[in-house]
């Protein structure tokens, strides 16, 4: 190729780079957009939020004051913020506690036929979750458990452990097997090789793995409107409750729903430093 | 006392049906640097991680000393074993790396600082102790690796091609300093290579794999002067040496030249022999008069000797062979050049085996 054509080609490709970043753009802008419009709705009065698009107006916390203030017989912010909060952590400390070792059965040490039982756990994600209610809701209801922090802390559990022991198994089968070898000939037993190899290598991915759990369960909306719409409902549902029948909400809903945002924008803040900091730090290659 | 014993020792890995190594018999002395030398998949890191304990044994014995560890925990085997890749732990210092065994040994925290201090002392990593693998050159790593396994004082040392990730010329100078550590050190070794000049530099013995089947254990000089078969033969020596398939004619003809050879030797390959191979070194073939001629293909000067490659009609064919000739050497690609044979030869049999040797002239 000559140097004149080598020259165009060159040209071409960086107008094209620029065309698909400006798409690029132009697409994320436009999926931003509906949570750009909330956020600046929660601090607008209803009338403002209600009329036509307004992009000046009058900020105010008013809104957030009226979702928090906590009426009697209605579901409490801080109550569902606490319900959330324990569901949340306790789901997610026992799915790690389960996860890991079984990621570590199924890619450092393989069990037999452990291609069987990684299809299995993510066979359990198949089903249709309303095809799951039914049975989940009258086992619940059987063992007592409907408008409990309980019911939902065991599914949150199982339904966020075959991802996580994907997600494990992955980052677990990054680490060299020399490094675990030769931990195993220093002397380092099973617990040994846990501590001092492979949960500090595999830290960032299990930061992702708990971020990612954290998220789900505390999204989680269908599960929880059905089994615990009384007692021991969570933040989703709380958000729903601002929803009235009476005059215009859609500034309060906003109010609500950053409210309910935070928690999860601030895990993934967090959790999204440390995972860089740990690829930065070359412990995963 | 540790002497290492391989008896019977076989591995046949999942879902294959034949056997990574097969039958592996061999007796590594007490202080001894034992090298297994072989082409990849010749079973010679398989037999290193046997003796590791990183491999099951399918069948056989691996003895350390008089204790039978053939199904002992690699831990419990009180070897240390150095990585092709150094393996060091990424999150921990250098002096963290060569203390950890001694950590989880259980090793008082003075007397590890003690040992870390001595042996970065003997390998200059002094300064590095508190630094991180990652910001080590490749030379620093490989001394971690090494120093991560003296410090523990094992009983035997296992180490899988530590010099491959070197640069030649750090290569052959960190050669020189394991040998001489090994000797200092006096602990049996266990060295695997795939290179040939390492293991004939390094090795007291060397053990030629193919295939999961020990060849020939032997020291250096005799491999490379009486190599059982063919394959060790081909094996061992760089350049390697000339083999020259004879046919099984008789009497024996290279080129257009008949093969003499000395009585015994001639009875030895008569026509109950079978196809014979003839093989001699670079240094056996001398150039310049001689009743056989070849084309000069290419001349490698490499300062204190010359290795000149040829190209040889015998039967129909041209057949590659190349010389070692001291400098200075005058001739050029495309000359015509006569050929002597002027040292050992070797004659293989149909088997690959070796059927005699001697010397032999063309006339």
């Amino acid at each position: 190729m000559s140097a004149e054509a080598s020259a165009v080609a060159v040209g071409e490709s960086r107008w094209v780079n620029r065309a698909f970043g400006l798409l690029a753009w132009v697409v994320g802008l436009i999926f931003f957009f509906p949570v750009f419009w909330m956020v600046i709705n929660a601090f607008k009065d209803e009338q403002d939020a209600n009329t036509a698009p307004k992009l000046v107006f009058d900020p105010t916390l008013d809104r957030f004051d009226e979702v928090t203030a906590s009426a009697s017989g209605l579901l409490s912010f801080g109550e569902a913020f606490a319900n959330s909060a324990v569901i949340v952590l306790i789901s997610t400390v026992i799915v790690l506690a389960l996860a890991i070792p079984a990621a570590y059965a199924l890619a450092i040490r393989p069990v037999h036929k452990w291609r069987d039982v990684l299809f299995f756990f993510i066979s359990t994600k198949f089903l249709p979750v309303v095809a799951s209610i039914l049975p989940i809701w009258i086992l619940a209801r059987e063992l007592e458990l409907l408008n409990t922090r309980l019911v939902l802390i065991v599914l949150y559990t199982g339904i966020n452990l075959p991802l996580a022991v994907w997600m494990l198994r992955s980052f677990f089968q990054e680490i060299p097997r020399e490094l675990i070898e030769a931990a195993e000939i220093d002397g380092a037993g099973l617990r040994g090789q846990l501590t001092s190899i492979i949960l500090p290598m595999a830290a960032p991915g299990i930061a992702a793995t708990a971020l990612l759990c954290v998220i789900f369960a505390w999204n989680e909306f269908f599960y929880a409107v059905q089994l615990n719409p009384v007692d021991g409902s969570t933040v989703p549902i709380w958000v729903t409750t601002n929803i009235s029948t009476r005059g215009d909400f859609l500034a309060k809903l906003s109010a609500a729903s950053v409210l309910a945002c935070i928690p999860v924008v601030l895990a993934g803040w967090i959790a999204q430093k440390r995972m860089i900091r740990g690829l930065a730090m070359g412990a995963i290659k | 006392m540790t002497s290492v014993t391989y008896d019977q020792a076989t591995r046949t890995y999942e879902g294959t049906d034949v056997a990574a190594v097969d039958r592996l018999s061999l007796d590594v002395g007490d202080g001894e640097l034992l090298v297994l030398v072989g082409p990849s998949g010749s079973g010679k890191s398989t037999a290193l991680r046997m003796l590791a304990g990183l491999e099951p044994l399918d069948g056989g014995v691996i003895r350390i000393g008089e204790r039978d560890v053939s199904n002992v925990r690699p831990r419990d085997r009180d070897i240390a074993m150095v990585f092709q890749n150094y393996a060091l732990y990424p999150q921990l210092s250098v002096a963290e790396n060569m203390g950890f065994a001694l950590k989880q040994q259980g090793v008082p925290k003075e007397e590890r600082r003690a040992r870390v201090q001595e042996t970065a002392r003997i390998l200059d990593l002094e300064p590095y102790l508190d630094r991180k693998p990652k910001h080590l050159s490749g030379g620093q790593r490989q001394r971690v690796a090494m120093g991560r396994a003296i410090v523990r004082q094992p009983a035997v040392y296992l180490m899988d091609e530590p010099l491959s990730n070197l640069d030649a010329k750090l290569r052959v100078q960190t050669r020189t300093e394991v040998v001489e550590l090994q000797a200092r050190l006096g602990v049996t070794t266990v060295y695997v290579t795939h290179d040939q000049v390492e293991a004939m530099t390094m090795g007291h013995r060397v053990a030629v794999l193919k295939d999961g089947v020990l060849q020939q254990c032997d020291a250096p000089g005799t491999l490379y002067h009486e190599p059982v078969n063919l394959f060790v033969a081909g094996f061992i020596g760089s350049p390697a040496m000339n083999l020259v398939e004879l046919g099984e004619e008789r009497p024996l003809r290279l080129g257009s030249s008949e093969l003499s050879l000395d009585s015994g030797a001639q009875s030895a390959v008569s026509n109950g022999a079978g196809n014979i191979t003839l093989g001699f070194r670079p240094e056996a073939l001398r150039l310049g008069e001689g009743p056989l001629r070849a084309t000069i293909r290419t001349v490698e000067d490499l300062g204190s000797e010359v290795f000149v490659h040829m190209a040889l009609d015998h039967r129909g064919d041209a057949v590659s062979l190349v010389s070692r000739m001291p400098p200075p050497f005058h001739g050029d690609p495309g000359d015509s050049i006569g050929l002597e044979l002027d040292g050992t030869t070797h004659l293989f049999g149909g088997d690959g085996g070796r059927v005699t040797s001697a010397r032999a002239s063309l006339t």
